[in-house]
Protein backbone atom coordinates (compact mmCIF):
# COMPACT_ATOMS: atom_id res chain seq x y z
CA UNK A 1 0.00 0.00 0.00
CA UNK A 2 2.73 2.61 0.88
CA UNK A 3 4.49 1.99 -2.42
CA UNK A 4 1.08 2.29 -4.20
CA UNK A 5 0.44 5.93 -2.69
CA UNK A 6 4.02 6.86 -2.78
CA UNK A 7 3.86 6.45 -6.68
CA UNK A 8 1.04 8.37 -6.90
CA UNK A 9 2.07 10.98 -4.53
CA UNK A 10 5.77 11.22 -6.28
CA UNK A 11 4.23 11.25 -9.78
CA UNK A 12 2.01 14.62 -8.77
CA UNK A 13 4.71 16.37 -6.69
CA UNK A 14 7.62 16.00 -9.57
CA UNK A 15 4.94 16.97 -12.08
CA UNK A 16 3.64 20.04 -10.19
CA UNK A 17 7.02 21.10 -9.30
CA UNK A 18 8.26 21.05 -13.23
CA UNK A 19 5.33 23.12 -14.45
CA UNK A 20 5.94 25.39 -11.38
CA UNK A 21 9.22 26.02 -13.18
CA UNK A 22 7.39 27.55 -16.35
CA UNK A 23 6.76 30.75 -13.56
CA UNK A 24 7.95 33.76 -15.21
CA UNK A 25 8.87 31.65 -18.48
CA UNK A 26 5.49 31.35 -19.39
CA UNK A 27 5.06 32.22 -23.26
CA UNK A 28 2.72 35.10 -22.55
CA UNK A 29 1.29 36.62 -19.37
CA UNK A 30 -2.04 34.97 -18.92
CA UNK A 31 -0.79 31.78 -20.00
CA UNK A 32 2.10 31.69 -17.38
CA UNK A 33 0.07 32.10 -14.73
CA UNK A 34 -2.70 29.26 -15.73
CA UNK A 35 0.65 26.39 -16.13
CA UNK A 36 1.49 27.65 -12.31
CA UNK A 37 -2.36 27.47 -11.33
CA UNK A 38 -2.05 23.72 -12.42
CA UNK A 39 0.96 23.34 -10.89
CA UNK A 40 -0.09 24.58 -7.47
CA UNK A 41 -3.52 22.41 -7.98
CA UNK A 42 -1.08 19.36 -8.65
CA UNK A 43 1.21 20.00 -5.49
CA UNK A 44 -2.02 20.31 -3.59
CA UNK A 45 -2.78 16.56 -4.37
CA UNK A 46 0.86 15.75 -3.86
CA UNK A 47 0.58 17.08 -0.46
CA UNK A 48 -2.60 14.95 0.41
CA UNK A 49 -0.95 11.73 -0.70
CA UNK A 50 2.52 12.67 0.55
CA UNK A 51 0.16 13.03 3.93
CA UNK A 52 -1.50 9.66 3.20
CA UNK A 53 1.81 7.79 2.56
CA UNK A 54 3.59 9.42 6.02
CA UNK A 55 0.53 8.11 7.76
CA UNK A 56 1.21 4.56 6.34
CA UNK A 57 4.57 4.45 6.82
CA UNK A 58 3.75 5.39 10.43
CA UNK A 59 8.00 5.93 11.36
CA UNK A 60 7.06 9.38 12.66
CA UNK A 61 8.01 11.00 9.03
CA UNK A 62 5.93 13.78 7.54
CA UNK A 63 4.90 14.85 4.47
CA UNK A 64 7.66 17.00 4.04
CA UNK A 65 10.68 14.79 5.42
CA UNK A 66 8.94 12.75 2.18
CA UNK A 67 8.71 15.57 -0.20
CA UNK A 68 12.29 17.31 0.88
CA UNK A 69 14.52 14.25 2.58
CA UNK A 70 14.12 11.73 0.12
CA UNK A 71 16.95 10.77 -2.45
CA UNK A 72 16.07 10.37 -5.97
CA UNK A 73 16.25 6.49 -5.94
CA UNK A 74 13.87 6.81 -3.35
CA UNK A 75 11.48 8.38 -5.46
CA UNK A 76 9.01 6.41 -7.19
CA UNK A 77 7.31 8.46 -9.88
CA UNK A 78 7.02 7.93 -13.76
CA UNK A 79 10.06 8.87 -15.22
CA UNK A 80 8.12 10.71 -17.82
CA UNK A 81 6.81 13.50 -15.52
CA UNK A 82 10.69 14.09 -14.63
CA UNK A 83 11.37 14.66 -17.82
CA UNK A 84 12.70 18.58 -18.87
CA UNK A 85 9.82 21.08 -19.84
CA UNK A 86 11.68 21.14 -23.47
CA UNK A 87 9.40 23.96 -25.24
CA UNK A 88 5.86 24.53 -24.79
CA UNK A 89 4.45 21.61 -26.93
CA UNK A 90 6.22 19.00 -25.05
CA UNK A 91 5.20 20.63 -21.71
CA UNK A 92 1.42 20.46 -22.88
CA UNK A 93 2.12 17.01 -24.67
CA UNK A 94 3.12 15.67 -21.04
CA UNK A 95 0.23 17.43 -19.67
CA UNK A 96 -2.17 15.81 -21.66
CA UNK A 97 -1.01 12.42 -21.09
CA UNK A 98 -1.20 12.89 -17.69
CA UNK A 99 -4.72 14.81 -17.43
CA UNK A 100 -6.07 11.87 -18.99
CA UNK A 101 -4.23 9.38 -16.82
CA UNK A 102 -5.24 11.59 -13.70
CA UNK A 103 -8.94 11.91 -14.61
CA UNK A 104 -9.42 7.70 -14.90
CA UNK A 105 -7.05 7.44 -12.28
CA UNK A 106 -9.36 9.86 -10.12
CA UNK A 107 -12.63 8.14 -10.86
CA UNK A 108 -11.73 4.61 -9.93
CA UNK A 109 -9.90 6.05 -7.32
CA UNK A 110 -13.22 7.74 -5.79
CA UNK A 111 -14.80 4.20 -5.07
CA UNK A 112 -11.30 2.80 -3.48
CA UNK A 113 -12.25 0.93 -0.55
CA UNK A 114 -9.28 2.72 1.08
CA UNK A 115 -11.67 6.11 2.92
CA UNK A 116 -8.92 8.78 2.78
CA UNK A 117 -7.82 7.67 -0.88
CA UNK A 118 -11.07 7.77 -2.00
CA UNK A 119 -12.05 11.38 -0.69
CA UNK A 120 -8.62 12.81 -2.30
CA UNK A 121 -9.45 11.33 -5.24
CA UNK A 122 -12.93 12.75 -5.63
CA UNK A 123 -11.41 16.26 -4.57
CA UNK A 124 -8.24 15.63 -7.03
CA UNK A 125 -10.92 14.55 -9.84
CA UNK A 126 -12.85 17.93 -10.24
CA UNK A 127 -8.81 20.03 -10.75
CA UNK A 128 -7.70 17.42 -12.92
CA UNK A 129 -11.23 17.57 -15.03
CA UNK A 130 -10.25 21.39 -15.57
CA UNK A 131 -6.75 20.43 -16.51
CA UNK A 132 -7.75 17.80 -18.94
CA UNK A 133 -9.97 20.35 -20.66
CA UNK A 134 -7.26 23.08 -20.96
CA UNK A 135 -4.71 20.72 -22.53
CA UNK A 136 -6.88 18.89 -24.67
CA UNK A 137 -7.69 22.32 -26.11
CA UNK A 138 -3.94 23.16 -26.30
CA UNK A 139 -3.63 19.87 -28.21
CA UNK A 140 -6.01 20.61 -31.15
CA UNK A 141 -4.50 24.32 -31.54
CA UNK A 142 -0.91 22.87 -31.64
CA UNK A 143 -2.21 19.93 -33.28
CA UNK A 144 -4.41 21.86 -36.29
CA UNK A 145 -1.97 24.98 -36.04
CA UNK A 146 0.79 25.90 -38.16
CA UNK A 147 3.86 23.56 -39.50
CA UNK A 148 5.85 24.66 -36.67
CA UNK A 149 3.24 23.80 -34.26
CA UNK A 150 2.71 20.49 -35.86
CA UNK A 151 6.25 19.34 -35.68
CA UNK A 152 7.22 20.57 -32.59
CA UNK A 153 4.39 18.07 -31.12
CA UNK A 154 5.56 15.51 -33.57
CA UNK A 155 9.16 16.20 -31.89
CA UNK A 156 7.36 15.94 -28.59
CA UNK A 157 5.65 12.80 -29.22
CA UNK A 158 9.07 10.97 -30.72
CA UNK A 159 10.50 11.58 -27.41
CA UNK A 160 7.39 11.24 -24.65
CA UNK A 161 5.48 8.15 -26.04
CA UNK A 162 7.67 5.58 -24.59
CA UNK A 163 7.56 6.93 -20.88
CA UNK A 164 3.70 6.47 -21.01
CA UNK A 165 3.94 2.63 -20.94
CA UNK A 166 4.86 3.15 -17.53
CA UNK A 167 1.77 4.68 -16.16
CA UNK A 168 0.40 1.20 -16.62
CA UNK A 169 2.78 -1.14 -15.09
CA UNK A 170 1.78 -4.11 -13.64
CA UNK A 171 3.17 -6.23 -10.32
CA UNK A 172 1.62 -8.40 -7.71
CA UNK A 173 2.05 -5.96 -5.38
CA UNK A 174 -0.63 -4.00 -7.31
CA UNK A 175 -2.69 -7.31 -8.01
CA UNK A 176 -3.07 -7.41 -4.35
CA UNK A 177 -4.78 -4.02 -3.98
CA UNK A 178 -6.71 -4.31 -6.81
CA UNK A 179 -8.02 -7.43 -5.69
CA UNK A 180 -9.00 -5.52 -2.35
CA UNK A 181 -10.72 -2.62 -4.24
CA UNK A 182 -7.79 -0.36 -2.86
CA UNK A 183 -6.07 0.79 -5.96
CA UNK A 184 -7.01 1.08 -9.89
CA UNK A 185 -6.68 -1.38 -12.01
CA UNK A 186 -3.46 -0.65 -14.49
CA UNK A 187 -4.97 -2.64 -17.41
CA UNK A 188 -8.57 -1.24 -16.90
CA UNK A 189 -6.53 2.30 -16.83
CA UNK A 190 -4.40 1.47 -19.59
CA UNK A 191 -7.57 0.73 -22.27
CA UNK A 192 -9.32 3.95 -21.66
CA UNK A 193 -6.31 6.00 -21.69
CA UNK A 194 -5.06 4.19 -24.95
CA UNK A 195 -8.65 4.90 -26.17
CA UNK A 196 -8.97 8.71 -25.81
CA UNK A 197 -5.60 9.48 -26.84
CA UNK A 198 -5.30 7.43 -29.83
CA UNK A 199 -8.97 8.78 -30.68
CA UNK A 200 -7.38 12.54 -30.15
CA UNK A 201 -4.19 11.57 -32.44
CA UNK A 202 -6.33 9.94 -35.33
CA UNK A 203 -7.90 13.17 -35.97
CA UNK A 204 -4.58 14.84 -36.51
CA UNK A 205 -1.20 13.87 -38.65
CA UNK A 206 0.78 13.01 -35.86
CA UNK A 207 2.48 9.55 -35.79
CA UNK A 208 2.89 7.71 -32.88
CA UNK A 209 7.11 6.59 -33.17
CA UNK A 210 7.36 3.02 -33.78
CA UNK A 211 10.70 2.17 -32.34
CA UNK A 212 8.74 0.03 -29.39
CA UNK A 213 10.93 0.86 -26.81
CA UNK A 214 9.12 1.17 -23.69
CA UNK A 215 10.53 3.13 -20.67
CA UNK A 216 10.81 1.65 -17.04
CA UNK A 217 12.46 1.67 -13.50
CA UNK A 218 11.06 4.88 -12.23
CA UNK A 219 8.49 2.71 -9.82
CA UNK A 220 11.45 0.73 -8.19
CA UNK A 221 13.99 4.11 -7.82
CA UNK A 222 15.84 3.67 -11.03
CA UNK A 223 15.15 7.43 -12.65
CA UNK A 224 16.53 9.65 -15.62
CA UNK A 225 19.75 11.82 -14.62
CA UNK A 226 17.10 14.94 -14.89
CA UNK A 227 15.21 13.84 -11.53
CA UNK A 228 18.46 14.40 -9.30
CA UNK A 229 19.12 17.66 -10.97
CA UNK A 230 15.64 18.93 -10.36
CA UNK A 231 15.62 17.56 -6.67
CA UNK A 232 19.36 19.22 -5.97
CA UNK A 233 17.18 22.50 -6.50
CA UNK A 234 13.99 21.48 -4.60
CA UNK A 235 15.16 20.21 -2.00
CA UNK A 236 18.22 22.71 -1.45
CA UNK A 237 16.81 25.08 1.29
CA UNK A 238 15.63 21.61 3.56
CA UNK A 239 19.19 20.11 2.91
CA UNK A 240 21.34 23.48 3.57
CA UNK A 241 19.14 24.83 6.52
CA UNK A 242 17.68 21.21 7.80
CA UNK A 243 14.30 22.42 9.61
CA UNK A 244 14.19 25.97 8.46
CA UNK A 245 10.36 27.61 8.28
CA UNK A 246 9.69 30.73 7.62
CA UNK B 1 -4.35 37.63 -30.22
CA UNK B 2 -7.44 39.44 -29.45
CA UNK B 3 -8.58 41.14 -26.33
CA UNK B 4 -10.96 40.09 -24.15
CA UNK B 5 -13.44 41.75 -21.46
CA UNK B 6 -14.36 39.60 -18.97
CA UNK B 7 -17.65 39.44 -16.81
CA UNK B 8 -18.13 37.51 -13.82
CA UNK B 9 -21.12 36.72 -11.78
CA UNK B 10 -20.15 36.70 -7.94
CA UNK B 11 -23.21 34.65 -6.89
CA UNK B 12 -26.60 33.79 -8.67
CA UNK B 13 -29.56 36.52 -8.31
CA UNK B 14 -26.60 39.24 -9.19
CA UNK B 15 -25.38 40.19 -12.72
CA UNK B 16 -22.16 39.61 -14.22
CA UNK B 17 -20.16 42.63 -13.41
CA UNK B 18 -16.70 43.63 -15.36
CA UNK B 19 -13.87 42.66 -13.86
CA UNK B 20 -10.80 43.00 -16.44
CA UNK B 21 -9.60 42.26 -19.60
CA UNK B 22 -6.69 39.78 -21.11
CA UNK B 23 -5.87 38.47 -24.18
CA UNK B 24 -6.11 35.16 -25.85
CA UNK B 25 -6.13 33.28 -29.19
CA UNK B 26 -9.81 32.53 -29.00
CA UNK B 27 -12.67 32.49 -27.15
CA UNK B 28 -12.35 29.21 -25.49
CA UNK B 29 -8.97 30.61 -24.23
CA UNK B 30 -10.35 33.21 -22.77
CA UNK B 31 -12.86 31.55 -21.09
CA UNK B 32 -10.40 29.07 -19.52
CA UNK B 33 -7.63 32.38 -19.04
CA UNK B 34 -10.30 33.77 -17.35
CA UNK B 35 -11.38 31.20 -14.97
CA UNK B 36 -7.13 31.12 -13.93
CA UNK B 37 -6.82 34.95 -13.49
CA UNK B 38 -10.16 36.11 -12.13
CA UNK B 39 -11.62 33.38 -10.31
CA UNK B 40 -8.89 31.79 -7.98
CA UNK B 41 -10.06 33.00 -5.21
CA UNK B 42 -13.41 32.24 -5.34
CA UNK B 43 -14.40 35.39 -7.00
CA UNK B 44 -17.54 34.06 -8.97
CA UNK B 45 -19.43 31.08 -10.40
CA UNK B 46 -20.32 32.10 -13.63
CA UNK B 47 -18.04 33.83 -16.46
CA UNK B 48 -18.78 35.73 -19.48
CA UNK B 49 -16.12 36.26 -21.62
CA UNK B 50 -16.78 38.98 -24.55
CA UNK B 51 -13.92 39.94 -27.62
CA UNK B 52 -13.31 43.53 -26.94
CA UNK B 53 -13.88 44.78 -30.69
CA UNK B 54 -17.42 43.57 -30.44
CA UNK B 55 -18.60 46.40 -27.56
CA UNK B 56 -19.91 49.25 -29.57
CA UNK B 57 -19.04 52.62 -26.42
CA UNK B 58 -20.28 55.87 -26.11
CA UNK B 59 -18.40 58.63 -27.06
CA UNK B 60 -16.18 60.48 -24.21
CA UNK B 61 -16.85 63.70 -26.15
CA UNK B 62 -20.79 63.03 -26.11
CA UNK B 63 -20.99 62.82 -22.28
CA UNK B 64 -23.13 66.17 -22.44
CA UNK B 65 -25.47 65.17 -25.22
CA UNK B 66 -26.22 62.01 -23.88
CA UNK B 67 -26.07 62.73 -20.01
CA UNK B 68 -26.28 66.27 -18.97
CA UNK B 69 -29.88 66.44 -19.69
CA UNK B 70 -30.90 63.75 -16.69
CA UNK B 71 -29.02 66.03 -14.44
CA UNK B 72 -32.56 68.22 -13.35
CA UNK B 73 -34.93 65.18 -13.52
CA UNK B 74 -34.45 64.21 -10.21
CA UNK B 75 -38.47 63.03 -10.14
CA UNK B 76 -37.26 60.02 -12.27
CA UNK B 77 -35.77 58.51 -9.24
CA UNK B 78 -38.15 56.23 -7.26
CA UNK B 79 -36.48 57.53 -4.02
CA UNK B 80 -40.00 58.81 -2.56
CA UNK B 81 -41.15 55.12 -1.81
CA UNK B 82 -40.24 53.57 1.37
CA UNK B 83 -38.46 50.49 0.60
CA UNK B 84 -38.86 47.36 3.20
CA UNK B 85 -35.78 47.27 5.34
CA UNK B 86 -35.82 43.17 4.04
CA UNK B 87 -35.62 44.02 0.59
CA UNK B 88 -31.83 43.94 -0.38
CA UNK B 89 -29.86 44.51 -3.85
CA UNK B 90 -31.71 47.54 -4.89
Amino acid sequence: MYNYIQNLADNTLILGQRLAQWCGHGPFLEEDLALTNTSLDILGQAQMLLNLAAEIKGDGSTADDLAFLRDAIGFKNVILVEQPNGDFAHTMLRQYFMDVYHVHLYTILSGSSNQSLAEIAEKSLKEVTYHLERSQLWMQRLAHGTKESIDRLQNALNELWHYTHELFEESEELDDLVEQGIAADPIHLKIHWEADVKEWLASTALTIPKTGWKATGGLNGHHSEYLGLMLCEMQFLQRAYPDCEW
Amino acid sequence: MKLYEIFLRAKSGLSHKHVGSLHATDSQMALQNARDLYTRREEGESIWVVDSSQIVSSNPSDKDAYFAPAEDKIYRHPSFYEIDKEVKNI
